[in-house]
């Protein structure tokens, strides 16, 4: 790796010396990666650990009438069998609901249910062994059995009256609904020069981490302590709900966090199973084990996105839009999912839905019911995706019925650069977007003049091609007003220590968790600009609630954000402590002193006055030769949370450019491009390809990925040959390009990043394949754009 | 998941091959490469008893010549087929075939007789061999059979293979025809939605003989009779393609699958048809 | 149980195996290489992506008993050789691995490419690494740090 010197890293964004924000250093946890020595949860093993599997559902629908555990107990190696009702006797059940989203209900979910199970693949038996593989042995020869019930899986028909009401308890199969009016959309309606409409549908798909849930729980009786290994975005969250539904003293419960091999809000959940193991571990006093197999991933694992969506667009004969109405529709499965519940993203459907335009009358509905399968919960752009596919889609059929360009339509009601603060018809507010400077950098990248040539000489050799373009706007930052005022214990608040250790290196702990994004590695990078030393000298722990600050983990983009931020503030009350020691030590004033590249230097002549090595060496072995009354403690805790705003949005806008073969349905991903402004870019070597990842994976929602159900609620796609992930050869080559806008909120300036390219790419690839087929007057709306849906679009199919 | 418990053995001859056979019944299963067993095994849907390991058997190994015939040891590995010079020499197609198998880490372990043997509907290699109108030569301990592959083939994963009987080689046989294969699939590697490989020789720019074998479209591979009669005997050219288009309807009855109607296969088949003969009409192909 | 002899990272290790471990548990649970990882243990992801008698193959599709003789190289054992530790310091380079899940099979991938005298394109390099699955990266970090190693090995852009 580089030597770094002051040299070398010359003047930061911020203008400071010494600074290593915005530049792109490489991550320091990449090393371990590529030589296989990292450590995954299932990389751990502990003394008498045991492993688990468990019996799960083969009926969406079914009464549990009776389980004989006795050919499972006899399996050589297995070691115990638990049903729901040996659990229940020491786990309470879970309810996900937050008082926030007023009527909202649910029903209380237990580990492992006690009469019925509501989705093909809930977790029903555990059997406990000496291996995995025993494990299994055990499950398959369980005798349960099931009476099938009728199945409600049709979001369209959970509310119709002859609906299967999934939980009796319930009254229906309505979790949530709100409808919100803001401006007078009917008369907008009435007096506009266009109106187009269209029925959206984003496919229900899944996250798809390569490394599985993972879990070990490690119940000590002799200090009645639990610690868990787990593969999970928010330990300390984990560590409240493995308390309070096993009864026990939060600081009673430990949660470690080794490398997580992805996450993308998958890990972010509760999971019964995963709450079966800690309640299994400490019925037993010793460790279980489990790691899910793919095929129990894809049907366990949280689903989303399965939306339809009908949005109408008005606009006036400027093409200036004057109102959107959009009606939303979501199913969620049996249960809302706890803590963060399944309302939400129908919630951010409505709430995100017009966002990057400037209009006055808006008319939004969610309607969020139940039905037999897979939970979904919050996935990586929550809501974002489809609100941009509508949004994006609609804004292209009103250029279209106006016979305006599509960039033109955008640039006429984009919100002003200078508009800000803004408060848009859903009640978010914006402290500052850049749609139009990301525009004008987006059109600086794509050379738009030769791709519309290009389209139209492609033409005329019977090839289509098209381009599409989605402005998106992104939540990150968020605070309380998410989940925190709802009830649920979900820090929007982190900490983060820093200290000096005796040889002048840097340990920072912080509540922010690192999944792949380079958590670590900016963390590493802000505490060395803050305190004023070599990024090589700066160790990172997270991941460990016992041994770092209080906080909510990372989700929702908040890991530079709140976390980046708590970790310079500490940092820099670390620099002035050590410089008041050096004061001290030197006879200096503090404010005439700083500290660059781990050295004490003149702050006017930038002369080296002390290494932090000697400094140390005083403070930890010879402080009987300081000042008694000074203040020498070596470390400096900070928290922080966003105050003003309740979330950090961010913006940006993408570029798709495709070719669709209209003989086979294929489409082929030419060239994509995204502009985004996330504030402050501490390192744009991981934000680039970060970007980059995250369009790819809303690539998969538009292109490939897709959970299929039959009628009866089988899931039909339970492997990776059958649920299509993208793979590196469709793959485009992806521009990335930046304009920062950053957050007053913090010193850093940072917002979020990790979500803008999935919320944009499949409504620009959306838009594109349209562009393309429009030769043809053909359209898809419905995701993903599979070659099946666009033969048929083309009638080439019935 | 874990495969369940079973057995393993590896018989190093045929002889001893036979005699497990024997010994194990039908609990015993004949592994090769397992890219596809050892999958499908992860499923827990079967559970075979004892797999008989037949890669260290020297008999079923080997690419050569062999009078008018192209001989491909069953273990050939579908890496073989891309490297291999006589394939290449003899056997483009199962050249041009093989980097659509899979991915590499597949191909260095799959073996032709497996994918035969195994028999998957959407599989490059069965099509391939019909359409080649290769002879797949088993092995048993009563000796040995010869079976055209337009036979061997009988029902979704099923073959004319016997209990206790195995796929020793395959037999192409040399010909100046010309070959090509084309599919549509998802994602590189992937099996295909549809696919199709063709064989025919022209004689003074008339059709001789043309073999189109369609995969994907069907519970086995399709050899399709009324379209190779609409082409025999004329020129290729928009009319008697779109005649071998029209056929197709006589010979294929797709089923419905994850990705799309019998009718979508069929239409992909018949954009198959159009471009594997249009690529015929190429002077660098015919050349070749 | 199976007896077998083979050679893993140039080390003889004798071991008795169920028939139904696969090579990635028998490496991961007997010897404790856990550089290997499990993704999909159906073939697909390539994860397990590891050396078996110099060619790659997927380790959750071969019976650690069929391995008698055979020469295993994984993860561990390719970084200790520094065959390729110019790819991966490209890869650290280019932040070509995010969660690093993938990244051991995607570097032994990578490594068969490298070792095949050719000047693959950009298309061909996606096109080698398809059947090994990440969902952090965009993959084009990935081919960066493949193309990187190329050049710098000397084959023509």
């Amino acid at each position: 790796m580089n030597e770094i010197t002051p040299a070398s890293i010359g003047l930061s964004r911020a203008d400071l010396p010494n600074s290593y924000i915005g530049r792109s250093v490489p991550r320091p946890n990449v090393p371990k990666l590529v030589q296989g020595r990292a450590t995954y949860t299932d990389d751990v093993t502990l003394p008498r650990m045991l492993h688990a599997a468990f019996l799960r559902s083969p009926h969406a629908h079914a009464q549990i009438s009776a389980i004989d555990t006795a050919r499972a107990k006899a399996v050589p190696g297995v070691v115990r069998v638990f049903t729901g009702h040996d659990l229940a006797k020491i786990c309470d059940p879970w309810v996900a609901t937050l008082d926030h989203l007023k009527g909202m209900k649910s029903a209380p979910q237990y580990p492992l249910p006690l009469t019925r199970a509501t989705w093909q693949g809930e977790p029903i038996v555990a059997v406990v062994a000496e291996s995995r593989a025993a494990a299994e042995d055990g499950v398959a020869a369980l005798q349960v059995d099931f009476v099938a019930l009728p199945a409600q899986t049709d979001m369209e028909t959970a509310l119709a009256s002859g609906a299967v009401v999934i939980h009796p308890e319930l009254g229906d199969n309505l979790v949530f609904t709100r409808t919100a009016e803001t401006g007078d959309v009917a008369a907008a309606f009435a007096s506009a020069h266009k109106v187009v409409e269209a029925r959206f549908v984003t496919g229900r798909h899944t996250g798809v981490t390569l490394e599985p849930r993972s879990i070990i729980a490690d119940y000590n009786p002799a200090d009645e302590t639990l610690t868990v290994y787990h593969s999970t975005q928010a330990p300390h969250m984990m560590q409240g709900v493995f308390a309070k539904q096993l009864r026990m003293k939060e600081g009673d419960v430990r949660v470690i966090c080794k490398d997580v091999g992805g996450s993308f809000g998958i890990k972010v959940h509760v999971y019964p199973d995963e709450v079966a193991i800690a309640a299994m571990a400490r019925i037993m006093g010793r460790p279980v084990k489990f790691v899910a197999d793919r095929f129990e991933s894809f049907v366990s694992d949280i689903h989303a996105r399965d939306h339809r969506i009908k949005g109408r667009l008005a606009v006036d004969a400027e093409g200036r839009v004057l109102a959107f109405d959009i009606d939303d529709l979501t199913g969620i499965g049996p249960y809302s999912v706890y803590p963060r519940t399944s309302a939400i993203e129908g919630n951010q459907v409505v709430n995100l839905c017009g966002g990057p335009y400037d209009f006055k009358n808006y008319r939004c509905t969610t309607t969020v019911v139940l039905q037999n399968k897979t939970p979904t919960c919050q996935y990586r752009a929550v809501g974002h995706p489809i609100a941009t596919a509508v949004t994006e889609g609609l804004m292209d059929l009103a250029a279209e019925a106006l016979g305006m360009d599509p960039v033109e339509i955008r640039r006429r009601n984009l919100i002003r650069d200078d508009a800000y603060p803004y408060t848009s018809p859903p009640g978010m507010r914006f402290e500052g977007l850049s749609h139009h400077a990301s525009l004008n950098k987006l059109l600086d990248m794509v050379p738009l003049d030769r791709i519309r040539a290009d389209q139209a000489e492609a033409r005329q050799r019977g090839v289509y091609r098209g381009i599409g373009f989605a402005s998106f706007i992104e939540l990150t930052n968020p605070s309380p007003f998410m989940y925190g005022i709802g009830g649920a214990r979900i820090s929007a608040q982190d900490g983060c220590t820093v200290r000096m250790d005796p040889d002048g290196s840097i340990v920072a702990s912080s509540g922010v968790t690192e999944q792949g994004q380079g958590t670590e590695a900016i963390l590493a990078q802000i505490v060395a600009h803050g305190v004023g030393v070599p990024v090589n000298r700066v160790k990172i722990i997270t991941g460990d609630t016992q041994t770092t600050p209080y906080g909510g983990g990372t989700w929702a983009c908040r890991g530079a954000g709140i976390g980046g931020e708590a970790a310079l503030q500490s940092a820099i009350a670390l620099k002035q402590q050590i410089l008041e020691v050096a004061g001290a030590m030197l006879q200096a004033a503090p404010d005439t002193l700083d500290i660059v590249m781990g050295e004490i230097t003149d702050r006017a002549s930038g002369k080296p006055r002390m290494t932090l090595f000697d400094l140390g060496r005083i403070v930890y072995f010879r402080g009987d030769t300081l000042p008694k009354e000074l203040q020498r403690e070596l470390v400096q805790t900070r928290h922080f949370i966003t105050k003003e705003y309740p979330f950090a949005f961010t913006n940006g806008i993408q570029a798709s450019w495709v070719e669709v073969d209209p003989a086979t349905g294929m489409v082929k991903l030419l060239e994509h491009w995204c502009v985004e402004d996330c504030g402050r870019v501490v390192n744009p070597l991981l934000v680039d390809e970060q970007v980059r990842g995250g369009i790819v994976q809303g690539i998969g929602g538009a292109l490939y990925e897709h959970c299929i159900y039959d009628a009866e609620g089988n899931l039909l796609t339970t492997t990776l040959a059958d649920y299509l992930v993208p793979m590196s050869a469709e793959m485009p080559e992806i521009h990335v390009g930046h304009v920062e806008t950053p957050t007053r909120e913090s010193l850093l300036g940072a917002k979020g990043a990790g979500e803008a390219g999935t919320a944009g790419a499949p409504a620009a690839i959306m838009n594109a394949i349209n562009d393309a087929l429009k030769p043809f007057k053909a359209r898809v709306h419905e995701q993903p754009f599979t070659p099946e849906r666009i033969l048929r679009a083309l009638g080439t199919i019935a | 998941m874990k495969w369940p418990a079973m057995g393993y053995l590896r018989a190093k001859t045929l002889a001893e091959l036979w005699s497990a056979l024997q010994a194990h019944g039908s609990a015993g299963q004949i592994i090769a490469g397992g890219q596809t067993l050892l999958a499908t095994l992860a499923f827990r849907l079967s559970e075979p008893g004892t797999l008989i390991d037949i890669t260290g058997i020297d008999e079923l190994r080997g690419i050569s010549v062999r009078g008018e015939a192209l001989r491909l040891g069953a273990l050939t590995l579908h890496a073989d087929l891309c490297r291999n010079p006589l394939v290449k020499a003899h056997a483009p197609l199962l050249a041009a075939a093989a980097p659509l198998i899979a991915h590499p880490a597949i191909r260095n372990r799959g073996t032709i007789g497996g994918s035969l043997a195994y028999a998957d509907p959407a599989a490059e290699l069965p099509a391939c061999m019909i359409a080649l109108d290769a002879t797949v030569i088993t092995a048993s301990a009563k000796g040995e059979r010869r079976i055209p592959a337009t036979a061997f083939f009988t029902d979704l994963l099923q073959t004319a293979l016997e209990a206790q009987e195995i796929i020793a080689a395959v037999e192409i046989p040399l010909t100046k025809r010309l070959g090509a294969i084309e599919e549509i699939a998802r994602r590189s590697g992937d099996y295909a939605m549809a696919g199709l490989a063709a064989t025919l020789a022209f004689d003074a720019g008339r059709v001789v003989a043309p073999r189109l074998a369609y995969f994907g479209v069907g519970n086995i591979p399709v050899l399709a009779a009324a379209a190779s009669r609409a082409l025999e005997g004329r020129s290729l050219d928009r009319a008697s393609i779109t005649a071998a288009q029209q056929a197709l309807t006589e010979d294929l009855d797709p089923p419905r699958d994850l990705h799309g109607p019998p009718e979508m296969k069929r239409h992909l088949a018949r954009v198959l048809t159009e471009r594997v003969l249009l690529g015929f009409l190429n002077p660098k192909v015919q050349a070749a | 149980m199976i007896p077998i002899t083979l050679t893993v990272n140039g080390e003889k290790v004798t071991r008795h195996v169920e028939p139904r471990r696969h090579l990635i548990d028998f490496l991961r649970l007997d010897l404790g290489l856990t550089g290997s990882h499990a993704g999909c243990e159906h073939g697909v992801c390539g994860a397990c992506t590891l050396r078996v008698n110099g060619k790659i193959m997927r380790g959750c599709l071969i019976l650690a008993a069929s391995l008698d003789g055979a020469d295993v190289v994984t993860i561990e054992g390719l970084s200790e050789s520094g065959e390729v530790a110019d790819l991966q310091a490209a890869f650290v380079a280019r932040n070509a691995a995010q969660c690093g899940f993938c990244t051991p099979g995607m570097v032994m991938t990578a490594a068969e490419l490298l070792a095949e005298s050719g000047s693959p394109t950009r298309g061909e390099i996606r096109e080698y690494l398809s059947g090994n699955y990440c969902r952090c990266t965009g993959y084009q970090a990935i081919v960066d740090a493949v193309e990187d190693t190329l050049r710098s090995r000397g084959a023509k852009p």
